[in-house]
């Protein structure tokens, strides 16, 4: 050994093959590749809390839609007059059917939950600030194309809710000034939400879900390019900020993927239908309306959104600008301070955000009458207020609390204020830290 | 915490990471039966596997093609002539050997899946206006394979007779294939 490493570039774990794999690795450095992607030659912020692991989680839980979309996709009739019919063939007599059925329309769930902790941990630690705006906007784009895929799957089966959730969403196009009818009537191919539409969904809902996984991979890619932020939100040092990715993070990822299917299993084994709507068990009928149209409750914030606007346009514009502003979030907020443990006024302002959200999902899924409707105008104009006011100003007045000078002498201040609390009640001994076999 | 068991045993360490690793792959592996087995015959196709075929219109020396599983079957009353050349045969003499009345249950009906053994053609022979072969029975157009009377391979390329489907006589008139 000639001395300690002094810049994270300087780190090397570099796989030595031989044999077979060597023969390959030679030709197409495959082994390597993924050593530096998920492996012991990529390293990784030391403080990682388990907020990190909802990036692995999300590539998992898009596998998984992948897997089980292939094959309901081959049991599956794309026909107005057999799409239901194949959904309940599906259900009853293909072998497992029910089971991949269940674990993709929960998974679709459990998906955006994922997405949606993935996209606050973000916003909680200033993880779209320079230099990773780039990665906060591949995100972004992966959650549009989610939502739009999770709406075109849900069309798919043709019971009620899918008909007359198709007919209004596409309807929503109707808004836009002079082509709007045109636009609608293309989109339909035909007079009215009918085969046409049916098909061309259940081809771009098969054909996004593959543009979801090459974006993913590119969003990897931009995160390799610095890495990933850490709850301090303060930049990599050096060799001793960080841990190879491998094993330390593979394990902590494949610790929160065990939770996660534990989850997943109680969801599709005892309460499968609980995140659905009843409704879209009864057959798609163009001449009856169900009293109730509610999207899934993913969307239920956005819908509120867009119910929050009396006006066709304005709801339209408001619901695209609810996603659009989070493009501009990198920019809004001023503030150099990536985390917002070191930020007392915007932590506070999150977690504002955080409620503010959950109760635009409370009125999505209530009748838009009543008292409901000003609390929902309220909601969203405090949603907008927060992005393009409060950030921007915020970043500007607030005095940051002190941060730390690097990863690792706060991780091991961390460890001594533990220890200290520890040892009059324990009595810990002073063990060499970690375990080497 | 007291310390752990080291040594050439195996750690606490080593015990978790095995029993972790196998837990996974034990897992991994059940997960794949769901997968392969949505391939296998749903309920529903299941649930149609058997054909019920009133023959009472099938003079003798012609025969009906009906499909059962997607595949044609033939069902041929036979004349009495085409029964005694059956049973004429010396059975060791076959390629595939068989007796005919082991491949009917009434001597006048032989009904069998009409896929060739060899590369699964249609053998001609069910139309009146069809080669019958050489020996009276069917003939495979692809590569020329013969079958006799009782739809045994006598020439060409085909490794076996014509395969008997499992059938039963529910009335004199009414057989229920499959």
């Amino acid at each position: 050994m000639s001395g300690e490493p002094q810049h994270i570039d300087d780190l090397h774990h570099e796989l030595k093959l031989r044999g077979v794999l060597g023969w390959i690795e030679y030709r197409l450095p495959v082994f390597n590749w993924i050593n530096n992607a998920v492996g012991t030659n990529y390293p990784t912020p030391k403080n990682l809390n388990y907020f990190w692991n909802f990036g692995a989680l999300a590539g998992i839980a898009l596998v998984i839609q992948i897997l089980t979309g292939i094959v309901l996709a081959a049991h599956y009739v794309p026909t107005v007059d057999g799409a239901f019919a194949s959904v309940e063939r599906i259900m009853r007599d293909v072998n497992y059917g029910w089971l991949f059925r269940y674990v993709h329309a929960n998974g679709a769930s459990l998906f955006f939950a994922i997405v949606y902790v993935h996209l606050f941990r973000n916003l909680y630690y200033g993880s779209y600030k320079y230099p990773r705006e780039l990665l906060w906007w591949l995100g972004l784009i992966i959650l549009l194309l989610m939502i739009i895929t999770a709406f075109m799957g849900y069309v798919l089966p043709w019971g009620q809710m899918s008909y007359w959730g198709a007919t209004v969403i596409t309807n929503l196009f109707g808004a836009i000034p002079l082509i709007g009818d045109n636009l609608v009537l293309w989109l339909w191919g035909g007079y009215s939400v009918g085969e046409a539409l049916l098909r061309g969904f259940y081809s771009l809902h098969y054909l996004l879900a593959f543009v979801i996984a090459g974006l993913a991979i590119v969003h990897i890619w931009a995160l390799h390019q610095h890495r990933s932020n850490n709850p301090l939100g303060i930049d990599i040092k050096g060799p001793q900020d960080v841990l190879p990715f491998h094993p330390y993070y593979t394990t902590k990822d494949l610790f929160g993927l065990g939770i996660y299917l534990i989850i997943f299993a109680a969801l599709v084994f005892y309460m499968p239908n609980a995140l659905g709507e009843p409704d879209n068990y009864i057959p798609a009928d163009p001449l009856q309306t169900p009293a109730h149209i509610v999207p899934e409750w993913y969307l239920l914030p956005f819908y509120a959104i867009l119910r929050a606007i009396p006006d066709k346009l304005g709801g339209v514009m408001a619901l695209a600008a609810a996603l659009l502003v989070l493009f501009a979030v990198p920019w809004l907020d001023t503030s150099k301070v990536r985390s917002a443990r070191f930020r007392p006024i915007y932590r506070q302002l999150f977690w504002i955000l955080v409620a503010d959200v959950f109760l635009l999902g409370y009125i999505g899924g209530s009748p838009a009458e009543g008292i409901y409707i000003p609390i929902g105008q309220l909601a969203t104009a405090y949603y907008f207020a927060h992005f393009l006011i409060l950030l921007p100003i915020v970043g500007k007045l607030e005095s940051p609390k002190p941060l730390p000078d690097s990863i690792a002498t706060a991780v091991l201040e961390e460890n001594k204020r533990k220890r200290a609390r520890k040892l009059p009640q324990v009595g810990v001994q002073p063990t060499s830290a970690g375990g080497h076999h | 915490m007291t310390a752990e068991p080291k040594g050439d045993d195996g750690t606490r360490r080593d015990f978790i990471y095995i029993a972790t690793g196998a837990f996974a792959t034990v897992g991994a592996g059940i997960a794949t039966w769901p997968f392969i087995d949505q391939m296998n015959p749903a309920a529903d196709v299941l649930a149609l596997a058997s054909l019920e075929v009133d023959i009472s219109g099938i003079q003798p020396g012609h025969a009906l093609t009906v499909k059962w599983r997607g595949k044609p079957v033939f069902i041929r009353h036979r004349t009495p002539e085409e029964i005694s050349q059956a049973r004429a045969v010396n059975v060791a003499d076959l390629r595939d050997p068989m007796r005919d009345e082991d491949r009917v249950q009434q001597d006048k009906w032989l009904i069998v899946v009409g896929i060739c053994t060899h590369l699964g053609c249609i053998p001609l022979g069910v139309k009146e206006t069809d080669p019958k072969g050489d020996f009276d029975g069917y003939f495979c157009p692809c590569h020329g394979s013969h079958y006799d009377s009782s739809a045994r391979v006598r020439k060409g390329p085909a490794p076996r007779n014509l395969e008997v489907p499992a059938y039963e006589f529910l009335t004199p008139t009414l057989v229920k294939i499959g």
